[in-house]
Formats: structure tokens, sequence, C-alpha cells
């Protein structure tokens, strides 16, 4: 289990955080679309992927968070590319980014 | 002449969503349309006619929006199947027309490329161009055409431009012998749709400058509208407006609709000799038709304000601000808009249901939407109250009747968030589907757009549900009517009936929640429509036109019924599982009859558990 871990962290590129984590007025790129963690999110893995992906979550987008929600800042708005998506952050989590400086 | 020459060349409109899809094809085919269902699902078909500058007919199909040709929702399945040539009874359509928000192209051209690997005759629709134009976007149209290998028109729907040409373009192609290549289409992998992304931005680059002065309104309108705090209000006040609208301005022309159905009963009444016939064109046709034409004012205020909030963009707003509060029942943000929709009737509530993509949500949504309370409990709830609760002020601006009603209405949404989220344990055991969602750019409404689908809807509405209702509004009156009662009988004639005979069978099973066999029989009619069970009380207990005489019922009701009897009454509406239109409704939406029965189940388990519990409570307090 453990070893299974370092080998996906080993994978991610460095310096990206997840999607989920990123707030209001953060921006970049993203930089792995992944499904992969443990996450129950109704569908399997890789059928999230293929959404995520078909929404425009793809590697190389730019992107901006542009709204959360009340509670829990959940969903999230985000821009990609040309277009803006809705989404809630658990199913954010599988998107990498890496955060621009401000 | 050959066959091909005869019949019109089939063409089916394919693209995203929000890309004034549906404003082509009314621009395109104006009101030579005709709406009908897909064999065997309850997706619309929606098909229309149009003759090409050189004189060929053509027969266009209005595919739903889709993203990809990977359906996930019933819709896309159908998009995915009528271009593909495998929707049962429908032949493959001759040329396919992708239309595309010549704004956001990025996307559609993942589209038309899974398009072309379907290999049939295609053209470009590069709608909204004015748009693109105005933000100084420029598009090599030339080079972009022999890049797709596809002719391409730009169009302005909602001003008629380019029609024309798009019904040439699609002639010449047909006219050119132009034939499908072999279809390699396949659902695509995870690394198939990068790919596909990677060539539409080389596709972007290489013949498309972006905007110069690209669309900064909707950033604005979004910064107000989605403000966690400001947005909720907003959305509240909304929702107020047409709660308002719903309840308020459509109660005048309701009233014209009854008196209107009444009055020309009557008069065809007065042409009949007294006896069955009369009174089954008077009691059953007429009764019939007016219970359905009743609906129709609030269902087109309702339609009138979501189609107009749709059009402008702000229902996928609505969603995305609902979504948490919504997901605490196991609700998806989409859901919030058929629920919503189902404080006027279920129905088209139920019928709305449709914008959900994932199943479980959209099966969860449909099971819980008579759960909120609809227009027709209404009268039910205001002969009850002005029976029972006394007129007082309870506090400030607080009467103690409309607390009631509020607490009415409150119970309906509560109980449906909690059998929301016991539905998600039981059936789906916990698991949340994704929510992934576009904001589409902010539009005006046109004005034709929102009439022409508003009266789309009362069309459906009429047709679908009145092809229900009426039947079962006859089968009422038989059941009501026969038996005839006996020589010198002096009770209520329906006393005598086949419903007063399942009315008294029953009442023992009713006997434990304190209904009387009046409000069993009563419940009979009352399947045909809520409110119906207030003219059955008023027929049970003898008094005249009891829909217009509430008073005099109430007063009747007071005398009859203890307050505890009264309560459960009440509770048993809360759920009131005994409205057929809504069950034929949810047949047609879930294509199973199981599910209907497992919303039919869960109701009446519910009224029944909730007015014993009421009805208990009430009696041990000291007002059996």
């Amino acid at each position: 289990m453990h070893e299974m871990l370092a080998e996906e962290a080993a994978a991610i590129p460095a310096g990206a955080t997840r999607l989920s984590q990123a707030r209001p007025g953060a921006r970049g790129v993203i930089v792995d679309v992944r499904a992969d963690h443990a996450n129950e999110h109704g569908v399997d893995v890789h059928e999230l992927e293929r959404r995520l992906l078909e929404s425009g979550f793809v590697e190389g987008a730019a992107f901006e968070v542009l709204h959360e929600g009340l509670f829990g800042a959940d969903p999230i708005a985000v821009r990609v590319d040309d277009m803006r998506v809705a989404l809630r952050r658990r199913d954010a989590e599988d998107v990498w980014v890496r955060l621009e400086s401000k | 002449m050959s066959e091909a020459a005869i019949r019109p060349a089939r063409v089916a409109l394919v693209g995203n969503p929000n890309t004034g899809k549906t404003a082509l094809f009314n621009a395109l085919t104006g009101s030579r349309q005709k709406v009908a269902n897909y064999a065997g699902v309850t997706v619309e078909r929606k098909e229309g006619f149009v003759t090409t500058p050189g004189g060929r007919s053509l027969s266009v199909l209005d595919l739903p929006g889709t993203y990809s040709l990977r359906a996930r929702s019933p819709d896309e399945a159908v998009t995915r199947d009528a271009v593909l040539g495998r929707l049962a009874g429908e032949a493959e359509p001759d040329v396919v027309v992708a239309v595309a928000d010549a704004t956001n192209l990025r996307l559609v051209l993942r589209l038309i490329l899974e398009l072309k690997a379907v290999g049939r005759p295609m053209v470009l629709a590069l709608n909204m161009y004015d748009i693109a134009q105005r933000q100084g976007l420029r598009i090599d149209l030339d080079g972009l055409s022999r890049e797709l290998g596809c002719p391409i028109v730009t169009t302005v729907a909602t001003r008629k431009r380019g029609i024309a040409e798009l019904t040439a373009k699609v002639d010449e192609l047909i006219a050119s012998g132009a034939l499908s290549t072999e279809n390699v289409w396949r659902e695509p992998s995870a690394g198939e749709i990068r790919s596909a992304h990677r060539e539409a931005q080389r596709i972007l680059k290489a013949h498309v400058r972006p905007p110069e002065r690209p669309d900064t309104f909707t950033g604005k309108v979004d910064a107000v509208l989605l403000h966690p705090v400001a947005g909720l209000l907003i959305l509240g006040v909304l929702m107020f407006l047409v709660f308002q609208a719903v309840f308020t301005w459509a109660g005048p022309p309701q009233d014209a609709i009854e008196a209107g159905v009444a009055w020309l009963g009557a008069q065809v009444g007065t042409l009949l000799p007294d006896g069955l016939l009369k009174s089954l064109i008077v009691d059953g046709l007429f009764a019939g038709v007016g219970s359905v034409l009743v609906f129709l004012p609030q269902i087109l205020a309702l339609f009138f304000f979501i189609i107009l909030l749709e059009d402008f963009g702000y229902m996928a707003r609505a969603a995305f601000l609902m979504d948490r509060i919504m997901g605490v029942a196991g609700l998806h943000g989409r859901a919030f808009i058929p629920l919503f929709s189902s404080f006027a009737c279920a129905i088209p509530g139920i019928m709305s249901a449709r914008v959900i993509d994932q199943k479980r949500d959209r099966m969860t949504t449909i099971l819980v939407a008579p759960l909120m309370t609809c227009s027709a409990r209404i009268p039910v709830y205001t002969l009850i109250i002005g029976a029972f609760i006394p007129d007082r002020t309870v506090g400030p601006g607080l009467n103690l009747q409309g607390l009631v009603m509020f607490g009415l209405f409150a119970a309906g949404v509560i109980s449906a968030l909690i059998v929301s989220f016991v539905i998600r344990k039981v059936f789906w055991r916990g698991a949340v589907e994704p929510f992934l969602m576009e904001l589409p750019t902010y539009k005006v409404p046109s004005f034709e757009s929102v009439a022409r689908n508003l009266l789309l809807r009362a069309q459906i509405f009429l047709s679908r549900a009145g092809r229900i209702i009426l039947p079962l509004m006859v089968l009422v009156w038989v059941l009501s009517t026969f038996p005839g009662p006996p020589a010198g009988a002096t009770g209520p004639a329906i006393d005598y009936s086949f419903a007063g005979m399942i009315g008294h069978a029953i009442q023992p099973l009713f006997a434990p929640i304190g209904f009387n066999w009046q409000m069993v029989v009563a419940l009979i009619p009352g399947f045909a429509a809520r409110e119906v069970a207030v003219a059955a009380l008023g027929t049970v207990y003898a008094v005249g036109d009891a829909e217009n005489n509430a008073a005099a019922l109430g007063t009747q009701l007071a005398n009859a019924w203890s307050l505890a009897t009264g309560l459960s009454f009440l509770a048993w509406y809360i759920f009131a599982p005994q409205c057929v239109a809504t069950l034929g409704v949810v047949k047609r939406e879930t294509n199973s009859w199981a599910w209907t029965g497992v919303m039919f189940a869960y109701m009446v388990a519910l009224a029944y558990l909730a007015s014993f519990a009421v009805y208990h409570t009430a009696v041990a307090l000291g007002a059996g």
C-alpha cells in the first residue's frame, strides 16, 4: 500500500497541486488528469477521467477558478480555456494543476 | 421517378448544448414542425420541413444537444443512435448539419471529429456568427472547411441569416451525390479523447485568431449571480417571483377556464334530455376536459419562467448555487429545477427531470417530485384548514391558518429530502455521481423562441397528460355513477355506486387513521386529480357545487369530523399518492412499471404512517 502511494506520488509532476484545493482567483495550467485515487465517484475512475476530459479538463489547458459555493466552498466554477465549467471539489481532486504565481 | 426523388432528404441537426441549435431549427422550418416521441423512449422527436432554394424538400430532425457521441443520458443516446442510423424506426440521415457556436469552437471541433468518423456527408453551420464578428474573432473559413473536409455556412439563427445558404449547401451536397464513407466511429478511450483535444487545438491555432474583444458580460454578471451570498439571495427572490406568478397570476385565467367549460357543459346539457348520456357528457367529459385545461395557466406561467431563465443561461447557475444544498439529500444541483417545477404540478416537474444526465439522480428526482406540494393539493388544504384551523393571529403578521399551510409545504419538502436520502442509501448504496456542468455564456432570450417553446410545452401537456387524464375522468365518472341509486333511496347517489361500494369495503383499513367512509369514497374520484376530492366530498355530503361553495362544505365537515380526523386528512394529503396522471407520467419517463410501483407503494405507506401518527397524537391530546 505504501509502495503504491509512493509510486503515484513520484509520477505526479513536481510542484503540482490538486484543482480541488484551489481558491477563487487561482489560475494556471492543468498538468495531469488522472483518476486513480480511492474516492467514491459513483462511476468507475476511468469513466470519471473521460468525463473530465470531455468537459475540457485536459493536460495543457489554461484554467482559472472563478467562483465557489457558499457551503463548504463547494462546488467551484472554473474557466477552462474558453469555457466555464462547474464541478464539485471531490471530482476536481483528480485534476492536477500548476499554479501561476500572482 | 425513383423513391429517393420523391421522399424528402433527411437532415439531422447535431451540436453541443447552448449553440442555438433549436433556434436554427426554428429558423429553418418555421411552423412546419411536428413533435412526437421516439419509439420506446420518452425523448422528444422534433421534425420539421423546409424547401431548399433549388426546390428540394428536406425533413430536418432536431437532435438533443451533446458534447460527444459517447452518450451519457437517454437524450444523448438518441442523438448517437440517430446519427449512426441505429434508432428503431428511423432511417439514417442523408446529411448531418453540425451546429456550432462560432464563439466557442473548441468543444464542437471534437464532436465534429467524431462525426467525421461516422462518415456521413456533413455541413458545418457556424451559428451566432454576428457575436463572433462583434468580438473580433477571425475565422479562416476556407482553411477550416478544407481542414474538416466539409462545407461551412455562417448563420445567425435568431435573425434568420444564412438559412437559405445553409439549405442550398445541403441541396448541393445531395445533388453532388456525396455518399457516406465507412463508419469507423467507436466509443473513444481517454487516450483518444486526449488526442482529439490536441487535434482540435491544432486546428484552432491554424484557422482561428482569438477574439480582440472577448465577452466580458458573462463574467460581470456571474460576479453577482454566482456570488456565494448575493447569488443565493437573488435565486430566492427569483423563486419567490415565480411562485407568485404561478399561484397568483394564474388564478384569474384558471377561474375563467373553469367557468367557461362549466358554462359550455351547461349549454350542451340543456340540449340533451336528462339521463345517462347527459350525465356522461356534462359530468364526465366536460368535467374531465375542464380538469385538464385548468392546469394550463399554471403550467404556462411556470414554463414561461423556466424557458426564459434557461435561454438566458441562468438555470445552470441555479443548479450551481443549489448543488451543495441538494447534495445533503443526495440530489444533484440540476434536480432543483424539476423539484421546483413540481410545486406547480409534478407532471411538468417529472418531465423536466430529463435535464439530469445521471440515471440515478434522475430516478431519485422523479420519485420524490410528487412530494412537493402541487397546486392541486391547495383546494384540499384550503378546505380542511378553513374548516378546522381557527383564523387567528399568533404573532406579528402571522396567521395560524397561513402557518399551517406553510407547515404542510415544509413537510412536503422535508419528506422529499429524507426520502431521496433513503433512496440513495437503499437503491444506490451511497454512490454519488460526478457533477460536471457547462456554465453557458449569457444570451438575451429571443421572444420568438420563448413563445414557440411555450406553445410546444402547452401542446405536449394537453396531448400527453390529456390522453391519460381524460379517460380516467370518464372511468371515475363510471365508478361514481353506476349502479344508480334504487328507487326511493335517501342517501347521496354516490353511496350506491361502485365507488361507494369500494369505499365501504376498504373503510376498515382506514379506520385506524380516523377516516370515515365518506372520506374513503371521496378518495376514489380523487384518484383522477387530487383536487377532485373536494368536489367528491361535496357530493357525499350533498353540498351542491362544493368547489365554489367551500364555506358551506367546510361547516359541514367541521360538524361531521373530529379535529383529529381533519388533521389526519391533511397529513394524508402531504403524500397523497392517488394522482393517476402523475403515475402515468412516471411510467412514461422511467419506462418501468416497477419504479412506478415503488413510488406508489412508498407514498401510500408514508401517507398512512403520517396520518396514523397525526390521528393518534391528536386523539391522545384530546382532539378526538
